[in-house]
């Protein structure tokens, strides 16, 4: 009883308070009110939009090929199955896959994150001659596209050598092609995917620390190597999370470096992009007969491969949620 | 006094040692796998390569290759041309939705953490080769037009779009803006980076200077074009090059895939560097004739 006495007062209170600003408090209060609820409306749209393809890969990858020409069923399948897993991770070899992707994902990752937080450092706290034009060759590494020098480093890497010394030993170049030591070699070396940036984001990252600590750190007789593991690496702890979780996630979906250079290794990316191949040809093997797969089935199995491949992901994604969008946002990145 | 200087010079020369010793693995990695690529890609796209189990033999032959692709191949200039106008709209559509949505992100209100995750979903979700695979998806398509048949009839947009085509202003201009608006979603998809890159700029803004602006008698809209696009205006130029180079690095980029066939099938490495030379010089030129104009209009606070 009390409760509502003192909500009709504040009732009254608001229109007193109301026409006492001559109207100005209703019209804040309903285009405030407005406001959220056409940015409500807004948000959810695109909310939906950005998730309803996931959702719709759900509903279809439960179907079975039956309900998918069923033109009544659009989201919720009529004989709900679970068969279409079952294949896709067999035509994918989908344990092998993961695990292999995973242990890639992860090496390749934490080469690369490693070697540029060393260089993002040295960009961010020493001076030294020249330091412009290499920092320009950073930029020039972020802005060629891989595919201008793949062709080369194509036959780089068929025959190998560094500076004539397997030539001179072996009297031949090696031919590194098909193993995935280009590829570490290139993660060591900051050249592989998308490390520019990287190492760009941490230097930034660094730039951002005050250096008193630095100082007092050397003042108090502490050497550059213990320096930057004691004092700046705790202090960069998240950009270097983010950054790692980017390059796990990025080498995890990525096709071009694994087409190119880890085709012996069973990777997800590589065996989604040619399920549909596989497909067919499990088909064929347990027919006997060539048969044109149907379009819908094919993307059917397609969609759950899909789904199946981002799968880590997303448990990824809940998980570390956090460091990827917020400590972006810490880095201030500004040119 | 001498002794001092030297010893100064001496700590300078350490700390020099010592970035270098930093950078070296960047500096070891760009000179064997970068550079020498780099002039060898260059030097191949003027030759015919010959390409055996152990014989790479490169064969001068001039410009031989770059008349190939321009002038011969029937493909090459049609999907430089597709390619090169599709970025420039949709790195501008790109561009203008990441800071809509990074303005809108930026406000407070409920379950703001929540839609800041899934917009930046598509980040994670549609990279590599997921994203090439989605865009021939026809399953999808094809339960998007049972969709639109169903509903046909109550299409907002379409209605939407008949109003202005008749009002008869500027019929092409409005065509790309409805073909944008129809591919909302590649949009969206593509703007991850550039929405959080803008809310890190928007959260650096100090609140007093709104304050100040609103009790001076800006409006909402004033304070928008006066404070806040300028304060991020840097951020603006960032965001376009990365934009840029994103689109023409995605794998489902036709120019790309032209490049990778004829790598890979033909084996012509000649022809496949003499085109990827070509578009990376339009990219490069491009970028860095629009970063130039719009660093004119980057306004620096400090």
């Amino acid at each position: 009883m009390s409760k509502s006495k003192a909500r009709v007062k504040t009732f009254d209170d608001f229109w007193e308070r109301n026409r006492k600003s001559g109207g100005y408090l209703l019209r804040k209060r309903i285009l405030s009110a407005g406001i959220s609820v056409a940015r409500f409306i807004l948000l959810f749209g695109m909310c939906f939009m950005i998730l309803q393809p996931i959702l719709n890969k759900i509903s279809v990858s439960f179907m079975t090929e039956q309900d998918l020409y069923n033109p009544i069923v659009i989201s919720i399948p009529e004989h709900f199955t679970t068969d279409n897993y079952k294949l896709a991770a067999e035509l994918m070899n989908y344990k092998k896959g993961v695990i292999d992707s995973f242990i890639v994902s992860l090496t390749v990752a934490f080469l690369q994150i490693l070697v540029c937080t060393l260089v993002g450092y040295g960009f961010a706290r020493f001076e030294f001659p020249l330091k412009k034009m290499w920092f320009a060759c950073v930029i020039l590494v972020i802005l060629i596209p891989p595919q201008t020098i793949a062709s080369s480093l194509h036959l780089h890497f068929k025959f190998f050598d560094i500076l004539g010394l397997f030539k001179l030993i072996k009297g031949d170049t090696i031919n590194l092609r098909g193993s995935a030591i280009p590829y570490y070699l290139l993660s060591a070396g900051c050249m592989g995917l998308k490390n520019g940036l990287y190492i760009y984001m941490i230097r930034q990252f660094f730039r951002n620390i005050p250096s008193d600590m630095e100082e007092a750190a050397y003042v108090d007789g502490c050497g550059t190597l213990k320096t930057f593991f004691r004092i700046m690496l705790p202090e960069a702890k998240p950009i270097i999370t983010s950054c790692f979780l980017f390059a796990f996630v990025w080498q995890w979906t990525d096709g071009f470096y694994s087409r190119m250079f880890l085709g012996n290794t069973v990777l997800v990316s590589t065996s989604l992009s040619r399920i549909v191949d596989s497909l067919g040809a499990y088909i064929q093997r347990i027919t006997g007969v060539k048969t044109t797969i149907s379009i819908a089935y094919s993307n059917c199995i397609l969609a759950t491969g899909t789904l199946m491949i981002i799968l880590p992901l997303i448990i990824l994604y809940l998980f570390a949620q956090r460091q990827f969008v917020e400590s972006i946002s810490s880095t201030g990145i500004k040119m | 006094m001498k002794k001092r200087k030297n010893k100064l010079a001496g700590l300078q020369k350490r700390k020099a040692i010592a970035g270098y010793l930093f950078i070296s693995p960047f500096i070891v990695g760009f000179l064997v796998f970068m550079l020498k690529p780099f002039f060898q890609s260059l030097y191949m796209s003027f030759c015919n390569v010959e390409l055996g189990s152990a014989i790479y033999n490169p064969i001068w032959q001039g410009l031989e290759n770059y008349r190939q692709s321009v002038a011969v191949d029937p493909e090459f200039n049609r999907l430089l041309v597709e390619e090169i106008s599709r970025m420039v709209i949709y790195s501008l559509a790109i561009i203008v939705f990441s800071f809509f949505v990074s303005l809108l992100l930026n406000q407070e209100f409920k379950g703001r953490a929540f839609v800041r995750a899934v917009f930046f979903l598509p980040v994670i979700l549609s990279s590599g080769v997921i994203l090439g695979l989605e865009s021939d998806n026809q399953l999808m398509a094809t339960l998007a037009a049972q969709i639109e048949t169903t509903t046909s009839n109550i299409s907002i947009t379409d209605a939407l779009e008949n109003v202005l085509m008749t009002a008869g202003v500027g019929t092409r201009a409005y065509e790309k803006v409805f073909e944008i608006i129809d591919n909302i979603y590649d949009v969206a998809i593509a703007s991850g980076i550039q929405i959080i890159i803008f809310l890190s700029g928007l959260q650096t803004i100090p609140k007093s200077m709104y304050e100040a602006a609103d009790i001076e008698g800006c409006t909402k809209w004033e304070s928008l074009w006066k404070i806040t696009f300028p304060m991020i205006s840097s951020l603006f130029l960032v965001n376009w090059i990365y934009t840029v180079i994103d689109f023409c690095m995605r794998s489902d980029n036709g120019v790309i895939e032209k490049i990778q066939k004829v790598m890979i099938d033909q084996m012509n490495y000649g022809l496949a560097s003499a085109m990827s030379w070509i578009y990376f010089v339009i990219v490069l030129a491009f970028v860095g004739i629009t970063a130039g104009i719009i660093s004119k209009g980057v306004y620096y606070y400090e």
